[in-house]
């Protein structure tokens, strides 16, 4: 996890909130560090945590795990960490005929399914087990990221709805976090992933969002974070508090500082 | 099963040798040096596979993509187990070439090759690659070729170590046996005994769509099932995932696909806005990658994107491949009249690239690219006009 962030998201693995959803977005750049962060993060808080990454290998993110300070093959061999290999299961789908339903079951169908069978696997994953002592503090669903279903032939509907049953369960039962990568197609006009966008920004407690610069490419600010904190279910009588600070990725860590305040710059 | 394990981790070799050593109760936080070659460190280290060096960066294993300018503008090379995404130019002049070098440096190198293609006869493709260049006499040739143009300093003092010409001007890392990176003639063919030498496998379309293989039920067309299923096929049987236990394979299988997504393949994201089948070629993508990533394969495609009418579409195909390169050539453009280009032939923009195992990538800090096809090289050179 990155300490700078933590501090501008003013929280610490031992005192984060539950019950959130964080909704990360990136437009024009690429937003995976927000992901790495979020999961070392978790790990660190000791939280049991179920990881569908559907974009890159187990290998990816347990090597920059490992910069990060958290080990992914040890949490996942301690029932800390459940991780959903995205690719392995598409491969095993699709060219071999599987007994059980598997969580992407939906590649096999020619209609638009829904992504029932993956929210049942979610939700095996997280249930607690009921072994006397607690040894995880509390549940997160992490997903990376939701735009690949879309592409996968999902409907932006069938999407939603399996965040909503994620988050009745997760958020709500299991008093757990979930946090969700969605890609911003910008001028792409791709209306599905919209949709997606919009309904999520409208049930999530935090926003990140990683823009590129408006200006093109720079070598030493690689591009802004927006904070949004909102809440969704009280009165819109508070104002959503909104910052927005520009970062530059290292090979460790990130650096966050103040709009035009880069070190390069000054 | 320690043969996944090995398998899983195969896209970063340095990085695998420190999560299988973390099973085997040593603490999983080791410093990574740089390894020569020789040296043997802990972990079960990959035997170097010709054509094939790792990444300064992260240890990632990397294989040339043929042209060794474009090699350098990607941060060394194409990393094992990830895709190449062309997009070709409008008349699709440029982008055959880039292909070609990819399956030529492929034969020079050894490794085995998949060629697929819905218009052309794989094995006709062959017979048009390029010739490489290694005789030091042919350097010394096209090395005045291409220098000639630049300005007079540095004219003089490459003259003075001209054999230095042609390795790359950032060494990147320990260079593995056989040299990585070749220069392709262009105007000659690539000798009969060397592709008769090579392993390659050639998928063509017409010939394949007729046959009755077991087809799964999916929702893909059918040529992108046909052509999934023979990639599996020539991967579990090569052993070059690692699964076959008859088979131990320490080579690279280099699979170039061409023209994806152009009617002829049976898609229609070309024809029309919302298709039917708008969802094959990017389910395509997702499971041809769930494939390179569990094996010792590279791939290149070359994808018609400025004739996809919905342009959501082209968002979520760059979206699952690694690497984006788009050509944008002069020819009908009203920049081949302009004298400001008359040097070049076209665009390269580089539109993504990857960022595997690490947080940050190789960015070239130069955004403004441009190529020319001289004689005999393809080069690549940063476009000072705009």
């Amino acid at each position: 996890m990155f300490v700078e962030l933590n501090n501008l998201l003013n929280t610490t693995p031992d005192r984060a909130e539950q019950g959130k959803l964080t909704l990360l977005c990136d437009a024009k750049t690429d937003g995976s560090f927000l992901v790495h962060h979020f999961l070392s993060f978790y790990l660190k808080a000791n939280c049991k945590v179920c990881f569908v990454a559907l974009i890159q290998s187990f290998s990816h993110y347990s090597i920059v795990g490992q910069k990060l300070g958290v080990s992914l093959t040890m949490a996942r061999e301690r029932g800390q960490l459940v991780f959903l290999e995205g690719l392995k299961s598409a491969v095993d789908v699709v060219f071999q005929a599987q007994k059980e339903p598997q969580p992407l079951q939906f590649l096999r169908e020619a209609n638009a399914g829904n992504l029932k069978p993956l929210f049942e696997f979610v939700r095996e994953a997280l249930k607690p087990v009921d072994s006397g002592e607690a040894r995880w503090t509390y549940p997160v669903l992490l997903v990376d990221d939701l735009s690949v279903l879309l592409s996968l032939g999902m409907g932006a509907v069938a999407v939603l709805d399996f965040i909503h049953y994620c988050r009745a369960t997760v958020c709500w039962e299991l008093k757990g976090n979930m946090v969700v990568l969605v890609h911003d197609s910008g001028d792409a006009e791709d209306e599905e992933n919209d949709i997606l966008l919009n309904g999520l920004s409208h049930q999530s407690h935090l926003i990140l969002r990683a823009e590129g610069l408006a200006t093109g490419f720079c070598r030493d600010v690689h591009g802004q974070l927006r904070i949004l904190w909102r809440r969704p279910s009280q009165s819109t009588a508070q104002r959503d508090q909104s910052f927005t600070y520009q970062y530059k990725i290292q090979d460790k860590s990130v650096s966050f500082f103040a709009k035009g305040m880069s070190p390069a710059v000054l | 099963m320690a043969a996944v394990a090995t398998c899983d981790s195969v896209a970063g070799s340095t990085g695998s040798a420190v999560a299988t050593a973390s099973k085997r109760n040593v603490t999983s936080f080791q410093k990574r040096g740089p390894r020569a070659s020789g040296t043997n460190d802990s972990g079960p280290r990959l035997v170097s596979i010709a054509g094939t060096r790792p990444s300064v960066r992260n240890g990632q294993l990397l294989v040339s993509t043929g042209l060794p300018a474009l090699d350098q503008l990607l941060g060394g090379g194409l990393a094992v187990g990830t895709v190449l995404l062309i997009e070709e130019d409008k008349y699709n002049i440029y982008s055959p070439l880039l292909f070609k070098y990819f399956l030529a440096e492929g034969i020079v190198n050894g490794h085995t090759l998949l060629v697929a293609s819905a218009k052309e006869d794989p094995a006709n493709i062959l017979q048009e690659l390029p010739a490489p260049l290694l005789d030091d006499k042919c350097k010394k040739e096209f090395d005045e070729d291409v220098y000639n143009h630049k300005t007079p300093e540095s004219n003089i003092k490459m003259k003075i170590a001209w054999r230095y010409q042609l390795l790359p001007k950032m060494e990147i890392g320990p260079v593995s046996s056989s040299r990585f990176g070749h220069y392709y003639d262009a105007s000659k063919r690539m000798p009969q005994e060397l592709i008769e030498a090579s392993n390659w496998h050639g998928f063509f379309l017409p010939e394949k769509i007729s046959s009755t293989l077991k087809v799964e039920p999916c929702s893909l067309t059918p040529g992108y099932t046909k052509l999934l299923q023979f990639i599996q096929n020539i991967i579990y049987e090569e052993g070059f995932d690692g699964s076959n236990p008859q088979k131990k394979q320490r080579n690279i299988l280099r699979i170039g696909i061409q023209n994806l997504g152009s009617p002829l393949w049976g898609d229609d994201i070309c024809c029309a806005e919302n298709g039917g089948n708008s969802h094959s070629l990017t389910k395509f993508l997702y499971v041809l990658r769930g494939l390179l990533r569990t094996s010792l394969s590279a791939c290149i495609i070359t994808m018609p994107t400025h004739l996809i009418q919905n342009k959501a579409i082209i968002a979520r195909v760059t979206n699952l491949s690694d690497i984006v390169v788009g050509l944008e050539s002069f020819i009908g453009s009203e920049r081949e009249t302009n004298p400001l280009y008359k040097d070049y032939h076209g665009l390269i923009h580089i539109r993504q690239i990857p960022r595997l195992n690490n947080l940050i990538c190789d960015e070239s800090d130069v955004k403004d690219l441009a190529f020319k096809l001289k004689r005999k090289l393809f080069t690549i050179e940063v476009d000072f006009i705009s």
